[in-house]
C-alpha cells in the first residue's frame, strides 16, 4: 500500500506557517473582507486585504480556524499575495486550484506559487483539497465579486459545496 | 485495566488471516471497523457460490435455479433472524420477520416513511430520538416531523455520557408517538438501555425503533429480549457486502405499514387501478434484491458463530479497554466519551490537543493506520458535546484487531505530537 499521505506535507517549513503565522491578525480599515467555510471540516477563515494606491493588494490577512493545511495555506497564500494585482491573484488562485486537483503538475510553472507549491502534495489527498483550497476559494471570489467597487467593504457570506462527506456510514 | 492474561490473548491473532485485505497487507493497520468492517474469504466465496451455482431471478421464476436462489435467500433470512433473536416460542427463526434493504440508513428511511404515516403524526405528537444519533437515525424523523409539525425531542446525556432513566421517563410521555434510540453510539461507543427505553415507549403506546448498525456487529442482540419493535442495521459493519441492510419488526408491526417502494416483486396482483400487496417481506422488497449479498450476508454470521460470538466479544471488549487505557495514557490526548474502557463497544472517540482530528488522521495515514476522523455523521451530538472543531478522531476495533494495532495507533500519535507538540496552543492542558 503505497498510497498512504506523502510523508513531506507537514514539513518543518509548513509547521512554521501553524505555528507562527505572519498574516493571521484583524487588519485595520480592509478594501475586501471576505468570509469561506467547509461546513463538512469546520475549517473557517475571514481574508482581508487592502488595495493600495497602484491598484495592487497592499497588505493580506486572515483570522479564522480549522485544521493546519487550511491554516498553513492560508498564510503561504498571503504572503504570496502582496504586490499582485487582483488579476494576478485571481490567477495565481485559479492555478493553485489547479495545483491540488492534480490537473497541473508542470513545476515551472507550478513556481509562481512560490512556497505555496509546497502544497502540492495534497493532490495525493482528496479529502483534503478543500481544506487547502478554502483560502485561495476565498479571495478568489471576494476579488471576482469586489473588485469592480474599489473602497467598498465587500463582506458576503460563501458557503462552500461539500465536496465530500466524511464519516459517511 | 487488562489482567496478564488478557493482554497475552489481544497479543495473540488468529483472525487475521481469514480476512484477504488483511493477511495480504500485514503493515496496514486498520481501527475504522465502525465504518466498515473487513470481510473474511468466505464472504467474498460466498458471492462466488452465488453467481457460479445458483445464480436466477429468485421469486418468479419456476425452474429449479430460481428456486435455489429463492431459498439461498429464505435461508439468509432465517440465519439473520436465529442471529437477532427473532425466533417464536418454539425457538424456530421467523425469516418472514427479515426485509432486505440496501443499508440501515434506507432501513430507517423506510420506517420513518412507512410508520410516519401510519401512526398519523400532528403537531400535537412527538417523536423522541437521542443526541448521540447517527444522521441516518435523525434526519428521516426531523424531516417527517417538520412535514406533519410533529415535535422532534432528543434523549440528552449526563456527564457520564448516559441516557438516565429520569430523561426517559421526562421526554418519553403520552405526547410521543415514535421512539428510536441507537443501541450503540457510533461515536462514543457507549450502549444505551434500549430495553428500558423500549419498555417506557410501549407504557406510553408508542412505537419503539433500535438502531443497531453499531451493536449487532459486536454485542449479542436479542429483538425478543429488547421488546423493541423494528431493528435496523447493515450487513457490510458485520463482515458482509457493502449495499445489503436489514430491518426486522415484529409480523403486526411490518404488517400494519404500508409499501415502502412499489413494483416488481411486492405485489400479489395488479389492476389498472388498484394493487394488491404481497406479504412482508416481499412487500418492502421491490425490485429484484441482492441476492447474492443477502447469501453472503449469511456467510458473514455463519462465520461469526463459528468462530463463538461470545468469544469475538469478550475479545473486542479487551481490545477497547486496551485502546482507551492506552489512550488515556497519552497526557497530549483527551478521550470524548467514558474513560472507562469496559463501557466502549468497538468504537473510542479522542482528539489530540490543539490539532484538528482531519491532521491527526493524515498524519497517521503515513504510518499505514486508518482511524475516521470528523464529525461522523453526527452533528448535532459533537455540538451538543462542544467539541473543539465540531469533530473528533474516532478508533474501532473489531476481533480480527490486535495489540500490535493499536500499539501501532498510540506510536503514530506520538509522531502527530512531535511534529504538533511545539506548535499547538496548549493552554488548555
Amino acid at each position: 500500500m503505497d498510497r498512504s499521505t506523502p510523508a513531506s506535507l507537514y514539513n518543518a517549513q509548513f509547521m512554521d506557517h501553524v505555528a507562527h503565522p505572519d498574516y493571521k491578525y484583524q487588519m485595520d480599515d480592509p478594501t475586501y473582507t471576505h468570509y469561506g467555510v467547509n461546513p463538512s471540516c469546520g475549517d473557517e477563515l475571514t481574508f482581508s486585504v487592502k488595495i493600495g494606491d497602484d491598484g495592487r493588494i497592499e497588505e493580506a490577512a486572515y483570522q479564522g480556524h480549522g485544521c493546519a493545511v487550511s491554516q498553513a495555506s492560508a498564510d503561504m497564500m498571503s504572503d504570496l499575495m502582496v504586490d499582485k494585482t487582483p488579476q494576478e491573484a485571481i490567477e495565481l488562485c485559479k492555478l493553485f486550484g489547479r495545483m491540488v486537483r492534480g490537473e497541473e503538475t508542470d513545476d515551472s510553472k507550478l513556481a509562481a506559487l512560490d512556497e505555496a507549491a509546497s502544497l502540492k502534495d495534497v493532490s495525493h489527498m482528496p479529502a483534503r483539497v478543500k481544506c487547502a483550497e478554502l483560502a485561495w476559494r476565498t479571495l478568489e471570489e471576494m476579488l471576482e465579486n469586489g473588485s469592480g467597487e474599489p473602497g467598498s467593504t465587500a463582506t458576503a457570506s460563501c458557503t462552500m459545496p461539500p465536496h465530500t462527506h466524511d464519516g459517511q456510514e | 485495566m487488562l489482567t496478564t492474561q488478557q493482554l497475552a490473548d489481544i497479543e495473540q491473532n488468529p483472525y487475521k488471516a481469514d480476512f484477504p485485505l488483511l493477511a495480504q497487507n500485514p503493515d496496514l493497520t486498520f481501527l475504522d471497523s465502525a465504518a466498515t468492517a473487513q470481510r473474511p474469504e468466505v464472504v467474498l466465496d460466498a458471492e462466488r457460490t452465488f453467481y457460479t451455482t445458483m445464480n436466477a431471478n429468485p421469486l418468479r421464476g419456476l425452474y429449479r435455479l430460481s428456486v435455489e436462489a429463492t431459498e439461498a435467500i429464505d435461508e439468509a433470512r432465517k440465519t439473520i433472524a436465529r442471529f437477532i433473536g427473532a425466533v417464536d416460542e418454539k425457538g424456530d427463526p421467523q425469516g418472514n420477520q427479515i426485509v432486505f434493504t440496501r443499508n440501515a440508513s434506507e432501513s430507517l428511511n423506510l420506517v420513518a416513511r412507512t410508520l410516519g404515516p401510519k401512526v398519523v403524526l400532528g403537531p400535537d405528537d412527538e417523536v423522541v430520538i437521542s443526541i448521540m444519533e447517527h444522521h441516518s437515525n435523525l434526519i428521516p424523523w426531523q424531516q417527517l416531523c417538520r412535514a406533519t409539525g410533529a415535535k422532534l425531542t432528543y434523549l440528552r446525556l449526563d456527564d457520564d455520557f448516559r441516557i438516565t432513566p429520569e430523561e426517559v421517563a421526562a421526554k418519553i410521555g403520552p405526547h410521543t408517538k415514535i421512539v428510536s434510540v441507537t443501541q450503540v453510539s457510533n461515536v462514543l461507543g457507549v450502549q444505551n438501555d434500549v430495553k428500558a427505553i423500549a419498555q417506557r415507549a410501549h407504557e406510553v403506546g408508542a412505537y419503539m425503533v433500535v438502531d443497531g448498525a453499531q451493536s449487532v456487529p459486536h454485542v449479542p442482540v436479542n429483538v425478543r429480549d429488547l421488546d423493541c419493535d423494528l431493528m435496523a442495521f447493515s450487513a457490510h459493519k458485520l463482515g458482509g457486502p457493502m449495499g445489503i441492510g436489514v430491518l426486522w419488526g415484529k409480523s403486526e408491526v411490518l404488517d400494519a405499514m404500508p409499501p415502502f417502494l412499489t413494483g416488481g416483486e411486492m405485489i400479489d396482483s395488479v389492476t389498472e387501478t388498484d394493487a394488491v400487496w404481497a406479504p412482508v417481506p416481499q412487500k418492502f422488497e421491490a425490485g429484484t434484491q441482492d441476492a447474492a449479498g443477502s447469501f453472503a450476508t449469511k456467510a458473514a454470521i455463519d462465520y461469526l458463530a463459528s468462530k463463538d460470538m461470545a468469544k469475538l466479544e469478550a475479545r473486542e471488549r479487551e481490545l477497547a479497554t486496551y485502546l482507551t487505557d492506552r489512550l488515556n495514557d497519552l497526557p497530549y490526548v483527551d478521550v470524548i466519551g467514558p474513560k472507562d474502557g469496559s463501557r466502549h463497544v468497538s468504537a473510542v472517540a479522542f482528539n489530540v490537543r490543539g490539532v484538528h482530528p482531519h491532521d491527526v488522521a493524515s498524519i497517521l495515514d503515513m504510518s499505514n493506520v486508518c482511524i475516521r476522523a470528523g464529525h461522523h455523521c453526527a452533528q448535532p451530538l459533537l455540538n451538543y458535546l462542544e467539541v473543539e472543531n465540531r469533530a473528533t478522531c474516532r478508533a474501532s476495533v473489531a476481533f480480527y484487531n490486535d495489540k500490535a494495532d493499536i500499539d501501532r495507533l498510540v506510536e503514530g500519535l506520538d509522531k502527530v505530537w512531535s511534529i504538533f507538540g511545539g506548535a499547538v496552543d496548549t493552554k488548555e492542558a
